[in-house]
């Protein structure tokens, strides 16, 4: 028997892909000066503190260098970059008020549905601005807050406190791109869990950037109370253009004492993206944070969700998963800081790679001297579809103490053609057959994601499989 | 070899004629014949390395092993160049020697998704359920199993069971079990049997390959053929297996030249 190598074709995107004919209601020039700055904040209408802080920012940016330890940004021009785009809307309260074409950009992601269905609030954000926003009654009423940062920020009751945790723990000076965010960011979600309350279902921002050769700068900063507990869901996604477009949000987890927040995204951007994105939590005393995070679009990725476990016994455990196909180089992975005693963390990651894409596992084991009885655990499993893919895994520890407890494993794999035979002989074609190894090495994430994305990311997964089949 | 003469006018499953395969250039098997009547049950013995794996990763379909020449007819088809997938629907099975562990795909699932491939029908949920709850019950299987991921962290006996477990469920027209005796305990061996009583009927075929005596005892056996360096050497009826057991492979492949 001849044997035939699988056609696998890129995943359908067809429903991510459709570009809206929105007319924004104002943009800015391309490129990033003081000027452009002057007028995103003005736009804005800044409160003074958060205009000179924008224009610090752009000084850092100016002066930092663009990353060269990890894959190529060369095709990133920050002067061919919009940085700010107004769509035609004020944010609303009610999808019924949110222009139609922009709602049925969300309808077809499935947004207003799920809210309906299994979400106690939703965010959605539509190039530079949120243009809906809105929170169970039930949940207002336990007296947590979830707004747009524009709002929070002006806030009379909630403005000191955005002020005060406001890129405190990602700083402009933290790389070129967090500086970049600083000057120019946009949009993105504010969450306060008062203390003691438990948030029962999940809250879920979404981020669609719509305009070619724009950015989108989104800012969520959630900040758990004492033994409040919390899940927050992050959607992301855009059409693809031939221009390249740039994501560089900033995400600020605050989890106090005692408290559980977890957070799941699925980052599906097109394959023009460049997605620059830091995330980065601090937990403190008996504090849970969890990560579930799924990679699956953009030309380039670097992303390392980072944890300080701040406080002793606190924890954090990581799980995600990459999928890089044509074109792809998505460089990802996670970071810990271990600064208190008896804290635990647990890294746990899959990639997938095929069709010439390139996926890096990279990340950071930090024990502190004072982090005495630790335990720490990294597990990445590679999975290559085929002889042009490429699959690295960096894993950097650096433990400041004896008395830990540290365990690390990597594994590299294709998928065998025993196992491809035996599937066969049990009446699946061969692409079923590798389709069906590759969801099954993804399901223990698909397992911790919510049930929309685990479905959703199933059904990428089948849909880069498929071949030839319809 | 291998067409012994028949007593009676019976309707052939599987024909393989004149076979020559060969793995990475190496032939194996030089020129065999079998054929296999509807409702016959056959046995394949010989010596490691004789080729019995050879044959069997053929008649289903492993593309490692390339015929050469020669040609295997199942059901009035010609299979040889068929792909696996192609050759299950027919109606064979192969019980793997060793079946490859799949993380992440539950023994359940992956049975409906061959039972919805092979009969190209959809499954319907409960019955289905209650159908796999009662085949696994008979081969004392724990429940659990089910949503288990396929074969990982199975026992060796747990693996088997699951293949005679999926013989049933997709009750194929010839089923080919290779060497799925051993490594198990006496209790095993006995409940595996029971499985494969349970399967045969008057219409289906199987085709045993296997070391021991065993696992013939509560079956009844047509043919027995000893394979020795790629070829058929001698078949007969059920009587070969103790002749085999008293004088070894060798001295039968020599008096049989």
């Amino acid at each position: 028997m001849e044997k035939k190598k699988t056609m696998v074709k890129d995943i359908d995107r067809t429903i991510y892909d459709i570009k809206d004919k929105v007319h924004p209601s104002y943009e800015v020039k391309e490129g990033l000066t003081p000027e452009i700055v002057e007028e995103i904040s003005k736009t804005k209408n800044d409160p003074k503190w958060m205009h000179d802080f924008r224009l610090k920012s752009l000084e850092i940016y100016n002066n930092l260098k663009v990353p060269d330890w990890g894959p190529s940004l060369d095709g990133l021009n920050m002067n061919d970059i919009v940085t700010y785009i107004r769509p035609d809307t004020p944010m609303r309260g009610n999808w019924a008020q949110v222009p139609d074409d922009i709602k049925n950009t969300f309808e077809r992601l499935g947004i207003p549905e799920a809210e309906r269905k299994s979400l106690a609030g939703v965010g959605a954000q539509y190039d530079s601005e949120v243009v809906y926003h809105n929170v169970r009654e039930e949940v207002r009423r336990q007296g947590v807050v979830y707004t747009d940062m524009e709002s929070a920020i002006r806030d009379p009751q909630y403005g000191s406190m955005v002020r005060d945790h406001f890129m405190k723990l990602v700083p402009p000076t933290d790389h070129k791109f967090a500086a970049l965010h600083g000057a120019v960011w946009s949009g993105g979600s504010f969450v306060y869990v008062p203390p003691h309350v438990k948030v029962e279902i999940p809250l879920q921002s979404y981020f669609r950037l719509n305009a070619p050769g724009a950015g989108q700068f989104e800012h969520t900063l959630i900040i758990l109370g004492e033994g409040a507990d919390l899940h927050f869901i992050e959607g992301c996604s855009a059409p693809k253009y031939n221009v390249a477009n740039l994501h560089a949000g900033c995400v600020e987890l605050y989890v106090a004492k005692n408290a559980h927040l977890r957070y799941s995204t699925i980052e599906n951007w097109s394959k023009n993206m460049y997605n620059l994105n830091t995330k980065r939590a601090l937990v403190e005393e008996g504090g849970n944070m969890e990560w579930v995070s799924g990679s699956f679009g953009s030309h380039v990725s670097y992303l390392y969700p980072m944890s300080i476990l701040n406080g002793e016994n606190s924890r954090m455990e990581f799980t995600g998963i990459t999928f890089a196909g044509k074109g792809q180089n998505l460089d990802t992975g996670a970071k810990v800081v271990h600064a208190a005693p008896h804290t635990y963390s647990d890294i746990s990651t899959k990639s997938i790679s095929k069709d010439g894409g390139t996926c890096t596992y990279r990340s950071s084991v930090v024990i502190l001297p004072q982090a005495y009885g630790c335990k720490s655990s990294v597990n990445c499993e590679s999975l290559m579809l085929d002889d042009r893919s490429r699959s690295d895994t960096i894993p950097v520890m650096d433990i400041q103490n004896d008395d830990v407890d540290v365990g690390h494993e990597a594994k590299i794999g294709r998928i065998s053609d025993d196992a491809i035979f035996y599937l066969m002989s049990r009446g699946m074609s061969e692409e079923d057959a590798r389709a069906m190894i590759v969801t099954g090495f993804a399901e223990p994430i698909a397992k911790e994601l919510p049930v929309e994305y685990a479905v959703e990311m199933n059904n990428l997964i089948k849909l880069e499989m498929e071949g030839a089949i319809g | 070899m291998g067409n012994f003469p028949r007593q009676r006018c019976i309707q052939m499953l599987l024909e393989i004629k004149n076979l020559k395969v060969s793995v990475d250039g190496n032939t194996i098997l030089h020129g065999l014949n079998l054929n296999v009547g509807k409702g016959e049950t056959h046995v394949l013995m010989g010596p490691n390395g004789a080729g019995k794996s050879t044959l069997v990763n053929t008649i289903m379909g492993h593309p490692e092993y390339k015929v050469d020449e020669g040609s295997i007819i199942f059901d009035g088809k010609d299979i040889t160049h068929l792909p696996a997938n192609e050759r299950a629907k027919a109606g064979l099975f192969l019980s793997f020697q060793n079946p490859e562990e799949v993380p992440g795909v539950t023994l359940e699932n992956f049975m409906r998704t061959s039972r919805m491939a092979i009969t190209g029908k959809p499954v319907k949920l409960f019955a289905y359920k209650k159908e796999l709850k009662e085949k696994m019950a008979e081969l004392n299987m724990n429940d659990g199993y089910a949503e288990r991921y396929l074969n990982v962290g199975f026992s060796g006996g747990e693996k088997k069971k699951s293949e005679i477990l999926q013989m049933l469920m997709l009750n194929p027209k010839l089923a080919i079990l290779d060497e799925t005796d051993s490594g198990l305990d006496v209790d095993a061996v006995k409940i595996v049997s029971q499985g494969i009583n349970q399967y045969k009927n008057k219409d289906n075929s199987l085709l045993i390959i296997t070391h021991s005596a065993k696992i013939l005892e509560s079956l009844k056996v047509d043919y027995v053929h000893v394979l020795v360096d790629g070829k058929i050497v001698k078949t007969g009826g059920s009587e070969l297996v103790g002749e085999i057991g008293r004088n070894g492979f060798q001295k039968i492949a020599a008096a049989a030249v």
